[in-house]
């Protein structure tokens, strides 16, 4: 694909990406904590994935091969707006492998397959501040984050407790990184959780119309928060898919007729079309 | 049923730009609108489109309101995305209101003063009657033109600041924070106070400004002056070491002289609220001086509790770029998040039979 002239390798100037690194050189030395960044005005609009685009940008060479999903598939319209970016704008290889890709950038998922300690997720951000529905003044969660005072956010999950008798928070659900930071893992659903404990990738997180970056390093402790007699628990929907009969992976549900008729498939369409090529088949394929 | 994953995003978006497209031209019948008649002829948009895109280009914001089909805070997202891409070839020096060559020039707390009141072209007196006329293609009469273009005036603050009756400001000679360039963080001083309302909304402004006249941190404002003319934007190039000008911008600037600070030992003094933006924007430039009057709270030793009063909700709200992106983003697919609901509010009221 050509690449578009009058712009810098990858749209955004050098020292905007040195910037951006620099950030992102910061989040990794204190994981989970809150990066405040020069976010550019990007020409997608602030909650299209400006703060991950930022990223990408800032870490991609031109021998990188990229990925890019939106709800775990490679063909929703934001993620091949994003990825056609990319390829007009740095030329780079893409990919809708996840185990061919070298960067993936996504939105509310993290594939099913295990991530390799060659690969860079980064995750598009719409709201940095895990305490942000507790307290709306940044002035003030800066504060609460640096006493690491978040008795608030327990409170929130024990009330949860008390009226619904479980934790109601279904994604976006809040972490601890590195025993210190409490941190937003972005609205990946809760299922998605445990993958951020211990990955082999670096994660690095972008949220551009906030201004603010972080990032877990490879092999970090994430721990969700719970409580010993409520601990963590992420539900899937309790089906197989319905094309490759896969009865772990994360699952859509897809509306097929008026009469209530549903179908489960896999979120993660790369997973899905792996499984398909291996001979896998569930009841509807 | 067979079940066909859902391809073609590729597809449907090509398709959807196409149409987009032939929609923004309407019938090809009716002649293309030119660019030089918007930038004459809608003025008002394409000022309001380089105030709140921080870039003054009439040209160019007159071919993002074409290109937006007329959706102004579009065609202001369109300039600012560009605006990211320039390189920065040096700082203007502080532009000069005194010295500004006017057009309109009126004082709301003085009958008369030096200069006079100049009512220039305002729809402050107009009778708001649909014109047919308009519509029919006339041509307007030829306007009155005076004998010599009117001369550099006072300003009203100087005015009163000459008799001490009104705080001054002097330069603290700190480099002026940005926005564009460093992320907010506060407290927020008013130098990055003022950047972000000359950027911001003039929607937002006005309800915001409003709000505080009808009792949310009210301030009691009067208008002091409002100008609007051109004034000369000059730069000093390291290599050549001397001020050169670069050319005139319009703007318009509001000062309020609003109610009184003082205490035992500093005689009262009348306050102020300040306004300044690109373009004839009177509405904007009036919002922004009663939101930076009522952000100043604090500083005065009011109680700050009306929202206009609030600096975080003002600065955190103002920009229309960041606040439409963010609520149309509610328009992208977040069907996984929402599964994840479903499972929950299902396994909820499972176990509560």
């Amino acid at each position: 694909m050509t690449t578009i002239s009058g712009y810098n390798f990858a749209y955004l100037d050098e020292q905007t990406k040195r910037m951006i690194r620099r950030a992102l050189l910061k989040a990794v030395a204190i994981p989970g904590h809150q990066i405040p960044f020069g976010s550019r005005e990007m020409p997608l609009p602030y909650g299209w994935g400006t703060g991950g685009i930022q990223i990408t940008a800032a870490i991609l060479g031109a021998a990188d091969v990229l990925k890019v999903i939106d709800q775990g598939a490679d063909d929703t319209t934001n993620a091949v707006s994003i990825r056609r970016f990319f390829a007009k704008t740095a030329g780079v290889a893409t990919t809708t492998r996840t185990d061919a890709a070298t960067v993936i950038q996504t939105r509310h998922r993290i594939p099913e397959a295990p991530l390799t300690a060659n690969q860079i997720l980064v995750y598009q951000v719409p709201q940095p501040e895990p305490l942000v529905k507790l307290e709306p003044s940044r002035a003030e969660t800066r504060r609460m984050h640096a006493l690491a005072e978040y008795g608030a956010m327990h409170v929130r999950l024990y009330e949860d407790i008390t009226r619904f008798g479980q934790v109601a928070i279904s994604y976006d659900y809040p972490v601890m990184v590195n025993d210190r930071y409490l941190m937003a893992p972005s609205p990946i659903p809760a299922f998605d959780n445990p993958k951020l404990h211990q990955m082999p990738a670096l994660q690095l997180f972008g949220a551009g119309r906030e201004k603010r970056i972080y990032a877990i390093p490879p092999y970090t402790n994430v721990r969700s928060l719970d409580f010993e007699d409520h601990p963590f628990r992420a539900g899937r929907a309790p089906h197989a898919c319905g094309l490759c009969g896969s009865d772990t992976s994360y699952l859509d549900e897809v509306v097929v007729d008026n009469e209530g008729g549903r179908l489960f498939v896999c979120s993660d369409t790369d997973y899905c079309e792996t499984r398909r090529d291996a001979g896998h088949a569930g009841d509807a394929a | 049923m067979a079940y066909v994953a859902v391809k073609g995003g590729e597809r449907a978006i090509d398709n959807a730009h196409a149409w987009l497209a032939e929609a923004r031209r309407g019938n090809p019948d009716v002649p293309d609108l030119a660019l030089d008649q918007i930038q004459q002829q809608m003025g008002r948009a394409v000022d309001r489109v380089m105030a709140e895109g921080s870039l003054y280009d009439p040209e160019l914001a007159a071919l993002a309101i074409k290109q937006a089909q007329g959706d102004l805070i579009e065609a202001a997202f369109l300039l600012r995305a560009y605006r990211t891409t320039l390189p920065r070839f040096g700082y203007a020096a502080p532009v000069d209101t005194a010295a500004m060559a006017l057009r309109r020039r009126i004082s709301a707390v003085y009958k008369d003063l030096p200069g006079g009141q100049l009512l220039g072209p305002t729809y402050d007196y107009t009778h708001r009657l649909l014109d047919f006329l308009l519509a029919a293609g006339a041509t307007p009469p030829a306007a009155a033109e005076a004998a010599e273009p009117a001369e550099a005036m006072p300003r009203v603050a100087d005015i009163l600041a000459r008799e001490g009756l009104i705080e001054t400001h002097t330069d603290s000679g700190a480099e002026p924070g940005d926005l564009t360039r460093e992320p907010l963080a506060f407290p927020a001083g008013r130098d990055i106070r003022l950047q972000a309302l000359a950027r911001g909304d003039e929607g937002f402004l006005l309800a915001m400004g409003y709000s505080t006249q009808r009792g949310w941190g009210g301030s009691h404002p009067f208008v002091g002056e409002l100008r609007v003319g051109e004034v000369t934007v000059e730069i000093t190039p390291p290599e050549l070491g001397f001020t050169i000008d670069i050319g005139d911008i319009t703007l318009t600037e509001c000062a309020l002289v609003n109610q009184f600070k003082g205490s035992k030992t500093v005689p009262p003094q009348f306050t102020s609220g300040y306004g300044l933006t690109f373009g004839h924007a009177e509405r904007k430039a009036m919002g922004m001086a009663l939101v930076d009057r009522a952000m100043r709270a604090e500083e005065l030793g009011e109680d700050a509790t009306a929202p206009a009063q609030n600096i975080e909700f003002v600065l955190y709200h103002s920009d229309n770029i960041e606040g439409t992106g963010f609520v149309e983003h509610l328009k992208l697919p977040h069907y996984v998040d929402f599964q994840s609901e479903l499972e929950a509010i299902r396994r909820m009221r499972e176990e509560q039979k």
